[in-house]
């Protein structure tokens, strides 16, 4: 039997790791991912899990490290956050290269300077290119079956791409909520052992990591073609999940009372139940707005964001992290994915970064935001929202 | 000596320069590790020479991710085989730029874990993949691409780091330095490994041709010389037993070495002679620490 507790969304995570039974650990602490990697020490020196866990020195060796177990075809998996994940960026490079299905946390915070540990996706947003998969959370129960299903998507032999399971720092992994635990057993059976399609072993001696003369573009691109298979992928491991154990988050993407919607909100994360609430509201008093979460950044699900926002007037894009010189870069991957085609026009929105708290009255500023773009046919290119002018003198 | 392999483990064909001390090196350390063994290598001259897509010198199971981080990679493959039930020997080549200077940081956790895994280092003394810079490998008083001479320069200012020490400041089991113009005593010191558990590392002096500006008919004439003259000390120390030193009889003065290698011969002009005596006094003291 399943069983729900109320834990923290850190202990929800190290659970579901737990349950994937991952042979290697490697990290290093940083905050806010910390509590994910106390949980999963005590549970390998309190014998939970038939695990090595590996103390590194830095969150380059982490990720290395784990780059080495898994090449030696053993399940393993890594957490970090932040300057963290910026230390492993030129290992996670070489890791999907490599095509090695390590899964990982990345728990957002925003990246110095200045220097804070508060909540943004500006650190993963830097890891875009890296050819990792990247699934972004919502609540703690996503998370606990996102982590389940990012094994059986990274170890799928089509796919053979570490997966980066996304959730917000602090109001994801430090916040209290009731957690469905599943049994061990269904675990087993939807995530069977990790049969490597190569691997490093003296019986078979293989070359790993070699040196290209002429094969890097081809080599690059059958990264492109594995995360383009993805797509299929998340989604039939999201259905297989949800006939298993009853949930379902979404597949590339969720809906919330879309279908009629003028205004479709686009955001990741965390701040998809506010707006889910948000809408409620709004939808009260008349007010059309849908909410389309995002839950597969990378691959992007360009073509699926279209199908769902094409009726709508306006799609306003809610970016928690700014690249700076061009804009929200999913606001740029939505305005992509829609250029060409006959789709409402894009409202990029800055909002919610280094942890700034989004609330209704943020929320209400976008929709008005929106309607006024939609009658007066002026589009700002960025609209930044509850911006304390003071701090810009 | 029983040697657990006679076959070449480092196949023909690959890429390495004639006379390259490095290749020499790896021909004998494969000899004496054997079939069961798993090599994790930096980027660098090796991983370079012997790798390229397709055409792997390799014979053994091999791995090469980054520039700094073999020593975490050899963990992570150290704790899958742990966690597998599977004994291979997880060994470490990299060059003296991936492990004195960017890969230390990753090489002093490893040691400090205490996981079984031996790190070679093959020391040619300069970045010579990207073109001879200097490496804090490299001597006192040699001209590199980044530590030229000049009409204000007499080379690199400051004497090579001591990696050797700084292995053993980490108590680990066993550290060995070592030179390929000894085969015999490279080959022992690396079986020796396989026979102790725990963090090791060996340092393996390995003429550079190109770098070091000598004919490469001459790469291991150069290696004796250097450990003649005492400016590379050959010694090993096992945890818990004094330290063994090879001893030379017949010791050269550093000249010799000096005038062997474009990389040293502005060190023979007379407004040099003091920078050549200091090296000589490095020789000197080398032989009265160790008792060469």
């Amino acid at each position: 039997m399943s069983t729900i507790s109320v834990i923290e969304g850190s202990m929800a995570v190290a659970q579901a790791v737990k349950a994937c039974r991952p042979g290697v650990i490697a990290a290093y602490p940083i905050s806010p991912q910390t509590h994910i990697v106390e949980f999963l020490s005590q549970f390998v020196a309190d014998n939970e899990m038939d695990t090595k866990y590996v103390r590194v020195d830095a969150e380059f060796s982490a990720a290395s490290a784990v780059y080495g177990s898994s090449a030696t075809g053993v399940r393993s998996y890594t957490a970090s956050s932040s300057q963290g994940l910026l230390l492993m960026s030129e290992v996670l490079y070489a890791m999907a290269g490599t095509r090695l299905p390590v899964v990982l946390t990345g728990v957002n915070r925003t990246v110095s300077a200045p220097i804070t540990i508060q909540p943004d996706h500006q650190d993963t947003m830097a890891l875009r290119d890296t050819g990792l998969i990247q699934l972004h959370v919502e609540n703690s129960q996503e998370a606990y079956a996102t982590h389940i299903q990012a094994f059986k998507l990274a170890e799928d032999h089509d796919i053979l791409l570490p997966v980066m399971v996304c959730m917000d720092g602090w109001i994801l992994t430090h916040s209290f909520e009731p957690v469905k635990l599943e049994d061990q057993e269904k675990v087993d059976e939807f995530l069977p052992p990790f049969v490597p399609k190569y691997r490093l072993d003296t019986k078979n001696p293989l070359t790993y990591g070699a040196y290209a003369d002429d094969e890097v573009p081809e080599f690059r691109l059958m990264m492109h073609f594995a995360q383009e298979r993805a797509k299929e992928k998340i989604e039939k491991i999201a259905r297989e999940y949800e006939a298993k154990f009853g949930d379902y988050f979404g597949g590339l993407i969720d809906t919330y009372r879309c279908d009629d919607a003028e205004i479709v909100m686009v955001a990741m994360g965390s701040v998809i139940g506010t707006l889910k609430d948000a809408v409620d509201k709004l939808r009260k008093e008349n007010i059309k707005v849908g909410v389309l979460k995002v839950r597969s950044y990378r691959p992007f699900p360009g073509e699926e964001i279209l199908s769902a926002v094409k009726g709508a007037k306006m799609v306003a894009v809610l970016d928690k992290s700014l690249s700076v010189g061009q804009g929200g870069p999913l606001a740029t991957d939505v305005k992509a994915a829609l250029a060409n085609k006959q789709a409402p026009p894009v409202l990029g929105c800055i909002a919610g970064m280094g942890g700034r708290d989004m609330s209704m009255v943020l929320i209400r500023e976008i929709i008005e935001k929106s309607q006024k773009a939609i009658t007066t046919g002026k589009i700002p290119d960025i609209e930044y929202i509850a911006l304390k002018r003071q701090y810009l003198e | 000596m029983v040697l657990a392999e006679r076959e070449n483990l480092l196949a023909a064909g690959h890429r390495a320069c004639p006379g390259c001390g490095a290749a020499i090196a790896l021909r004998q350390i494969l000899r004496a590790l054997g079939r069961d063994t798993i090599v994790v290598s930096a980027t660098g001259c090796v991983e370079t020479f012997t790798s390229p897509y397709g055409m792997s010198a390799w014979e053994v199971p091999w791995i090469h991710s980054l520039f700094e981080n073999s020593a975490s990679v050899a963990s992570g493959v150290h704790a899958a085989l742990e966690f597998l039930r599977e004994k291979s020997s997880v060994v470490v080549i990299s060059g003296d730029g991936g492990t004195f200077d960017i890969g230390m940081g990753a090489m002093s956790g490893m040691f400090e874990r205490k996981q079984n895994i031996t790190y070679i280092c093959y020391d040619n003394e300069a970045y010579m993949n990207t073109g001879v810079q200097g490496s804090s490998a490299t001597p006192y008083g040699s001209s590199t691409t980044t530590t030229p001479a000049g009409k204000a320069s007499f080379g690199k200012i400051q004497p090579k780091k001591d990696m050797p020490a700084i292995a053993l400041a980490h108590d680990v089991d066993y550290v060995a330095t070592a030179s390929i113009a000894y085969p015999q005593d490279l080959m022992k010191k690396v079986a020796k490994t396989k026979e102790i558990y725990g963090p090791k590392y060996i340092q393996v002096h390995t003429p550079c041709t190109i770098g070091w500006g000598f004919d490469s008919s001459k790469t291991v004439e150069v290696g004796k010389l250097a450990v003649e003259t005492g400016l590379v000390p050959i010694y090993e120390v096992e945890k818990g037993k004094p330290m063994v030193v090879k001893k030379v009889k017949n010791k050269k003065p550093v000249e010799e070495y000096l005038r062997f290698q474009t990389r040293f011969r502005h060190l023979l002009k007379e407004e040099q002679k003091d920078i050549a005596n200091q090296i000589q006094a490095i020789c000197d003291k080398n032989i009265e620490r160790f008792g060469i």
